[in-house]
């Protein structure tokens, strides 16, 4: 497969990361070089084979749906960039 | 003092020889000394460190002392400390004042030990040099032309230099083992889901796991048994009946089975790794231990299965990462989306926002059974590889890297080199079974080499026994550069 400038840009902004035209180059240059090595995976068939997602093969713990932490919100909006009224302040998105 | 065991300076703690306070004054001085060139340290903090030590000589003096109580411990920056700046070598965190604990840190706090600074790394894990930090490279303390490995290379270098007793890492594709071998010190990535992931950053979150870096395999079980233990606040937590780590450290070795995969001695070893590790198997069989040949078929794929796998569960966890609740804000921005956008791409530094684009793309409409079933299926016959292997064997052994510590600067134009210097490594963590290196010699340039063990799942006690039996009989993990 060959990666594209046009693929970065479009996975760059799907990332909420910025590359400008001088770095888009290099960038491709990189993560092509990094697919061929990826591309080698193809090698192998493994049409009969399960994925497997996890190391561990646990299900998932539940736990009674009840309060357990006390609220400590003022500890965590000490450390937040703006916060006004116990709320985290970001730009406006709502005219 | 600094070169002392853990068990040593326990006993010396017991004895009331030596106070924590100024065991732990001894190290903050060393650090104090030493830091400016190695940079292990991204922060000390005298005050809180002194005021544990007098916690602790207080536990010690009432008797309710533990093995690691008054011992100072390094911490690496990916584990939150209340109170403590957590910046997993990040501009992205670089003023984070974690408000609580990780699990790890409970448990350590819990024992009486001592936090005596937390460690450089590469940003987020993401590294096999510790090039990556934000807050400049890790020099190692053998050669400091020499990279000392990554991403836990702080914490590696600290042991190595004797500016801590031991120190934590985490280990998501060799972060542990591979800096360990390359400053000539041990490490071990235990079983996955055994040691606590909560308030430990996020990289790949089904690879990473904590682990211990210390000077012997015997300090590693003593810290193990401190580090293992049921957190329901992770996810993946396993609820293991407890084992005492060194309960088989004194085992002899007869009849021991040791696998040597012949993909691993195939191609790739540097002549000097590889006759380090013959030399070391010239050991294990003096020990009763005999060597058979087995085979890891699909093993040479774990490195396309890793940079698959890894960053596309870093793209999911950074995503958090978006100047909001915590950490940097870009300090200009014209709408919420540049916000999130000026913000992570000034955060993040290069290796990170490649990993992030990486996983982004395999993740992304069309790609995703192309690229990340396949690695899954993939990583299923790795670790079908691995059972299999261990029909016919007690352990498998072979180098933890290819070659000895590159140098600063040789490979940080060249991702895919770096990425290939943990292709012995990245297997462990995809199958989720434990692993460990321990220093067996000195190679080019008299940089270190390690022995990477490879256990079933759960075989810790037994593969600190392989290490220990090991070290009783050599002076290689007593070696140091200062």
């Amino acid at each position: 497969m060959t990666l594209s400038v046009s693929d970065v840009k479009r996975i760059a902004d799907l990332a909420y990361i910025e590359i400008n035209d001088n770095e888009v180059k290099e960038t491709l240059n990189q993560l092509s070089g990094i697919f061929d090595l990826i591309e080698t995976m193809q090698a192998v068939d493994t049409s009969t084979v399960e994925p497997m997602s996890h190391a561990q093969s646990v299900v998932q713990r539940l736990r009674e749906d009840e309060v357990t932490e006390a609220d400590q919100h003022g500890l965590y909006q000490s450390i937040a960039p703006q916060v006004e009224a116990d709320l985290y302040l970001v730009p406006q998105v709502i005219e | 003092m600094f070169n002392a065991s853990l068990k040593q300076l326990s006993i010396q703690l017991a004895e009331k020889k030596i106070s924590s306070t100024e065991l732990t004054t001894e190290f903050l001085q060393r650090i104090k000394q030493f830091n400016p060139e190695y940079n292990a340290f991204i922060t000390v903090n005298e005050e809180i460190s002194l005021a544990q030590a007098k916690v602790a000589d207080k536990m010690l003096a009432t008797g309710q002392a533990g093995p690691l109580t008054g011992i100072p411990i390094a911490q690496k920056d990916i584990f939150c400390a209340r109170g403590w700046l957590t910046t997993c070598g990040s501009k992205m965190l670089s003023n984070f004042v974690s408000p609580y604990d990780a699990g790890v840190i409970e448990r350590f706090n819990q024992a009486g030990a001592i936090n005596i600074g937390k460690t450089n790394m590469d940003e987020f894990a993401m590294g096999s040099s510790n090039e990556t930090s934000y807050f400049g490279m890790v020099k190692n303390p053998w050669d400091i032309a020499a990279v000392p490995g990554g991403s836990s290379g702080g914490a590696a270098c600290a042991v190595a230099a004797r500016l801590a007793p031991a120190a934590t890492g985490t280990d998501t594709g060799g972060s542990i083992r591979q800096p360990a071998a390359l400053c000539g010190i041990s490490g071990i990535k235990p079983t996955y889901g055994l040691v606590s992931r909560y308030g430990m950053i996020a990289f790949a979150s089904s690879l990473d796991q904590g682990g211990p870096m210390a000077k012997s395999a015997e300090d590693l079980a003593l810290l193990l048994n401190v580090m293992i233990g049921f957190d329901p606040r992770d996810s993946t937590s396993l609820q293991h009946d407890a084992e005492d780590c060194a309960q088989d450290l004194q085992k002899p070795l007869a009849g021991l089975r040791i696998g040597l995969p012949k993909e691993y001695f195939a191609e790739g070893m540097s002549q000097d790794v590889a006759s380090a590790i013959e030399k070391a198997l010239v050991e294990y069989r003096k020990l009763g231990a005999q060597t058979i040949e087995v085979s890891l078929p699909n093993a040479p794929l774990s490195i396309p299965v890793y940079y698959v796998l890894a960053p596309a569960e870093a793209s999911s966890n950074l995503s958090r990462f978006d100047g909001v609740r915590y950490g940097y804000r870009a300090p200009a921005y014209s709408d919420l989306a540049d916000m999130y956008r000026k913000t992570r791409t000034q955060g993040f530094g290069a290796e990170v926002k490649r990993r992030i684009l990486i996983g982004t793309y395999v993740l992304s409409h069309g790609y995703y059974d192309a690229y990340y079933i396949k690695a899954q299926k993939l990583r299923r016959l790795i670790a079908q590889d691995f059972t299999e292997a261990y029909k016919r064997c007690d352990i498998i052994m072979g180098p933890t890297t290819p070659t000895v510590a590159f140098n600063l600067g040789e490979k940080s134009g060249d991702p895919i080199q770096m990425y290939l210097s943990d292709i012995y490594t990245s297997a462990a963590n995809l199958t989720g079974m434990p692993a460990m290196s321990i220093p067996i010699g000195f190679g080019d340039k008299n940089r270190p080499i390690g022995l990477h063990i490879m256990g079933n799942y759960f075989k810790e006690a037994q593969m600190l026994n392989i290490a220990h039996q090991y070290q009783l009989v050599t002076d290689w993990h007593l070696k140091s550069p200062v």
